[in-house]
Order: structure tokens, then C-alpha cells, then sequence
């Protein structure tokens, strides 16, 4: 069955969807879309370096990625710039020298449109294990600390009032979405990572009543999104990475236009 | 006694200082919070109040000073702002269990005991400002911690909804004699329970029973002569006055000496 291509890019984004959602709704309610977005375009920069000093993609992806983070908590403490102004130097900057250094690097061969916009279609069996690995790992830490991560999100000061750690949450969410960056690169590239993040969870958030019926839902939306997008694609032989994230976007404008009462908290 | 109250400590803060880039918050601050007091601090905006509050919590270091707490403290916080994003779906009920799971049926009880009972299942982005406040305290109370710490417990409460709240935190304190810091959004109100009144502003101008320190002579030169006789002190369950000498006066109008026969609900004059 895994010989199929095709199977193998569903049972891929499937995994990855799985994960994104959840750990997409926090990016929606931390209001942390940039810097998921910066985050994202620094793997490219992680690539770059990968193929310079030879080590292993995935891992190079998610170093860089936790290393902006860490540049990006150093540039606030600061104080000088607003976030979204440093956002936008580090998210443009770590995309243009991955770029820069790669067209340096003649003695590789790079799919340069591949790592931007990805290519699940040519995922290999042991890509799947690594989504599936690493997406356990996201999904245990998630649910081990589901409770401190949204006292967290609600209000730091009351979480660390009443004897929580708010600043190591934030440290581990962002762990967590260098991980799911690292594993989702190569499925939907680093210009539509941030999609399948964002736009599951802000889905999700029109049915739902709880954070954790969001975090399932949003799982599940970007389920139906993948399997609907990989469809779409072979249908019409339109870019499978593009067509996952229309797919994700009509589910949205769905869910835009439904009517109040199936809204839970919309009413009393 | 004194050994009773040691043990009976809370927290204390000896001469705390905070500072932000040079400039400082706060300055020289002391106080103590035994289990079963309640301290409220006021001050004009600016003076260090929430900054006091936020040490007592633990969420600032003091630059100077030291605070020791008794091992082990559990602190329930009301803060000042909680703005809850809207993209973020939570119920009341799901609030309650923010920081620590609770049985269903002690979530129905607090919320019931802050007049919210029926609010369990609502979206807490669609609370009046009064409800939302109302269930805050619910939620910081639910724990029975040893410390509550109410920023500005009663903002945006219309006035029978604030006396009814000043008298459910003294009938908390009442119940679980935790001790209670709370900070009074409006200088001139302060609740009849509260035991100390430290007034700051940026230091501790004066401190005592609400009716000493509104006829001390420092809150008088802070506030002006006319605040003096603003200072409104909640008099409910009370049926007597106690007047700055030390007299008290009866609710009809009788003025004893000392401590002539009336009754303190459960809170003792130590």
C-alpha cells in the first residue's frame, strides 16, 4: 500500500495535520501568526546551512528555527522595536541569505521550488516515520502539559501568581513549532507552513465551545483538508501543496457563513 | 499572642524595592499578611500599588528588600487586567479549572457563592464587566488558598454589586481565614473588614484601621482636606462606629468609651 505515491502523500499530511491543528490553535490564541510565519522561513536558511556543513535536513531546520526564536526573545528584551517590525527583519532576512547561500552552494543541486512550496508527492517511507515520530512527541508534550500551556496563554501573570512557570510554556511552544516546521517542510514548503497552522485552528474556533474541543476539531479539519486538497490535485493536476491549503481555506469561508445557532457560546 | 501570629504569618515584605530602568516603583515598602487579615492598599495611580501586589505574588523580584513566605504558599490572584482573546472558546466552567482541576460540583459551589451559579456554561467573552469580576473571584478562591491577592476586585461592578462583593471576600475570609491583599480601585471606598490600610504612594505614607488612616495627617497632605471626609467606610453588619480617639459610636448615636458592648463578627482585635 505504501508503495503508492499517492497513498503515501495522504498518510503523510494526514500525520502532519494532526499535529498542526492542535498546536495551531495556541499560534491563533497567542496571536503568534508572524512568528510562526518567521519561523517557518527560516527553515530555509536551515536548509542552507544543512548542505553546508552536511548534516541532516530535518535537523538543521529545527536548529535554525530554535535559534531565531532565542534571537527573537533577545531583540525584545531590548525594547527598541515593536515584535511585528522584528518579526518582519528576521522572518525576510533568514528567507534572502537561505537563498543567497544556496545559489553560492554550485556544488549542490537544490530544489529550490521544492523547499518553498514543498513536495509531498514524493515523500519516502522514512519521511512518513519521522512525521509520525516527531508528531507523537508534539502531541504527548501537548496533552502532558495542556493545562499549564493554556493557564499560560490566558494570562502570564496569573499563571505565575498562582505558582505555574508561564515563561517555560512559551519556551516549549516554541520548541514545538520548530519541530512541526522541521517535519512539515518538506510536505508543504516553508511559504505554506503557517497555513496549516492557522487556518484549521481559526476553523475550528467558529464550532467550537473549549480549547480542547478547538485543538481536535482543528486536527480534524486539517484531516478533511488534506485529503480533500490531494484529491483536488490529481483531479486537475494542480500543485498538491497549494491545493491543500485552497482546500483548508474553503473549509474556512464554510465556516464563515454558518448560521448563528450552530455556533456554540455564540448564545447563552 | 505574639507566637500565635508569628505562626499565623503569611508573607512579609522587609523594606522592598523595585526599580524600572533607574527609576524607582517603589521604595522602602513593608507589610505583613497574617491568615485571616485582610490588608488593602490605596494610593493615587502611579504609586506602586499593583507593583506591591505583583512582589506579594511573586511574579517581581524585588530589587531591594526582602520577602520571605511561608513554605509552601498557595496564592489565588485576581489581576487587575484579563483580557481573554476572543479566538479563544472557554466557559465559565472551563475558566474555574485554569490552573488546577477541581470537582464539578466545588466549581457549582463557588460560582454559586459569587451569585454566578448560572453562568457555569456561558462564553466568557459574552460576561458583563460585573460578572466577569465576580467569577475571577470565584475561580482565585475555588483552591482555598492560603493568600488571595484581589487587584481591584471590584471594577466595573455597579455599587450594590461592589458592597455585595466587599462583604462575600470578608465572609470568605470569614470562612477559610485566608489572609487577604487587596488593592481598592477607588481611593475613597475601603471595605469595613479590612484590618490594615497601608497607604502608598511610591512609600508607605501611613498605615492602620481604615479609621486612623483617614484622619492621619500624611493621607490628609496626599489626598487633600476633602477627601478626608469621602473616605467612606462600609459599614455593613456593623452597627457602630469607631471614631479616631478610640470611642465608639452606636447606631443610635450613643457615644461609648472604648470597647463598649458591641460585636465584631469573628475577626478579633490582636
Amino acid at each position: 500500500m505504501l508503495d503508492d505515491f499517492f497513498i503515501r502523500a495522504v498518510i503523510a499530511g494526514i500525520g502532519l495535520a494532526l499535529v498542526a491543528g492542535p498546536l495551531g490553535c495556541f499560534i491563533v490564541w497567542r496571536r503568534m501568526a508572524y512568528f510562526g510565519d518567521t519561523m517557518a522561513h527560516s527553515a530555509l536558511l536551515g536548509v542552507a546551512l544543512s548542505f553546508l556543513f552536511g548534516v541532516d535536513l530535518t535537523l538543521g531546520v529545527f536548529a535554525v528555527g530554535v535559534l531565531v526564536a532565542l534571537a527573537l526573545l533577545l531583540l525584545q528584551r531590548q525594547e527598541s522595536l515593536s515584535t511585528d517590525a522584528l518579526l518582519g527583519i528576521l522572518s525576510h532576512s533568514a528567507l534572502a541569505v537561505g537563498l543567497v547561500l544556496v545559489a553560492f552552494m554550485s556544488w549542490v543541486r537544490v530544489d529550490l521550488i521544492g523547499f518553498l512550496f514543498g513536495d509531498i508527492l514524493a515523500v519516502s517511507k522514512s519521511d512518513i516515520v519521522a512525521i509520525y515520530l516527531g508528531g507523537a512527541l508534539v502531541i504527548g508534550l501537548l496533552i502532558r502539559f495542556w493545562r499549564p500551556l493554556l493557564a499560560a496563554t490566558v494570562s502570564t501573570e496569573l499563571a505565575e501568581a498562582e505558582g505555574q512557570r508561564p515563561e517555560a510554556m512559551r519556551a516549549l511552544l516554541m520548541i514545538l513549532m520548530a519541530v512541526v516546521i522541521a517535519i512539515a517542510m518538506k510536505l508543504v514548503g516553508v511559504l505554506l507552513i503557517t497555513s496549516l497552522l492557522i487556518i484549521p485552528a481559526a476553523t475550528a474556533r467558529r464550532i467550537s465551545l473549549t480549547p480542547e474541543q478547538m485543538g481536535a476539531y482543528a486536527g480534524f479539519i486539517g484531516v478533511i483538508a488534506v485529503v480533500g486538497g490531494l484529491e483536488a490535485s490529481r483531479q486537475w493536476d494542480t500543485p498538491s501543496g497549494p491545493s491543500i491549503v485552497v482546500a483548508a481555506l474553503v473549509l474556512f469561508a464554510i465556516s464563515l457563513i454558518l448560521p448563528a445557532r450552530l455556533r456554540p457560546g455564540a448564545n447563552r | 499572642m505574639t507566637q500565635d501570629k508569628d505562626a499565623a504569618v503569611l508573607i512579609t515584605l522587609e523594606s522592598i524595592g523595585v526599580r524600572r530602568n533607574g527609576r524607582p516603583l517603589v521604595e522602602g515598602v513593608s507589610l505583613t499578611i497574617s491568615r485571616g487579615e485582610i490588608v488593602t492598599l490605596i494610593g493615587p495611580n502611579g504609586s506602586g500599588k499593583s507593583t506591591t501586589a505583583r512582589v506579594v505574588t511573586g511574579v517581581l523580584r524585588p530589587d531591594e528588600g526582602r520577602v520571605t513566605r511561608k513554605p509552601g504558599l498557595s496564592v489565588g490572584y485576581v489581576p487587575q487586567k484579563l483580557g481573554i482573546d476572543w479566538t479563544l472558546p472557554l466557559t465559565v466552567n472551563r475558566l474555574m479549572n485554569l490552573t488546577a482541576r477541581h470537582k464539578k460540583s466545588e466549581v457549582t459551589h463557588a460560582l454559586e457563592q459569587v451569585g454566578a451559579g448560572h453562568l457555569g456554561g456561558a462564553a466568557v467573552q459574552t460576561l458583563s464587566g460585573g460578572e466577569f469580576q465576580r467569577v475571577l473571584l470565584a475561580r482565585a478562591m475555588i483552591g482555598k488558598p492560603d493568600l488571595l491577592v484581589l487587584d481591584e476586585p471590584v471594577q466595573g461592578v455597579d455599587f450594590a454589586g461592589e458592597v455585595a462583593i466587599y462583604e462575600l471576600i470578608g465572609r470568605i475570609r470569614d470562612a477559610t481565614q485566608c489572609g487577604i491583599l487587596m488593592i481598592s480601585h477607588d481611593l475613597h471606598v475601603v471595605m469595613a473588614e479590612t484590618d490594615t490600610v497601608i497607604c502608598l504612594n511610591g512609600h508607605v505614607c501611613c498605615r492602620g484601621t481604615p479609621e486612623l488612616v483617614a484622619q492621619s495627617p500624611e493621607y490628609l497632605s496626599l489626598f487633600g482636606a476633602r477627601a478626608a471626609p469621602a473616605l467612606a467606610i462600609y459599614q455593613h453588619h456593623h452597627d457602630h462606629t469607631h471614631l479616631p480617639d478610640g470611642r465608639v459610636r452606636a447606631e443610635d448615636g450613643s457615644i461609648h468609651p472604648g470597647h463598649a458592648p458591641h460585636e465584631h463578627r469573628d475577626h478579633d482585635h490582636a
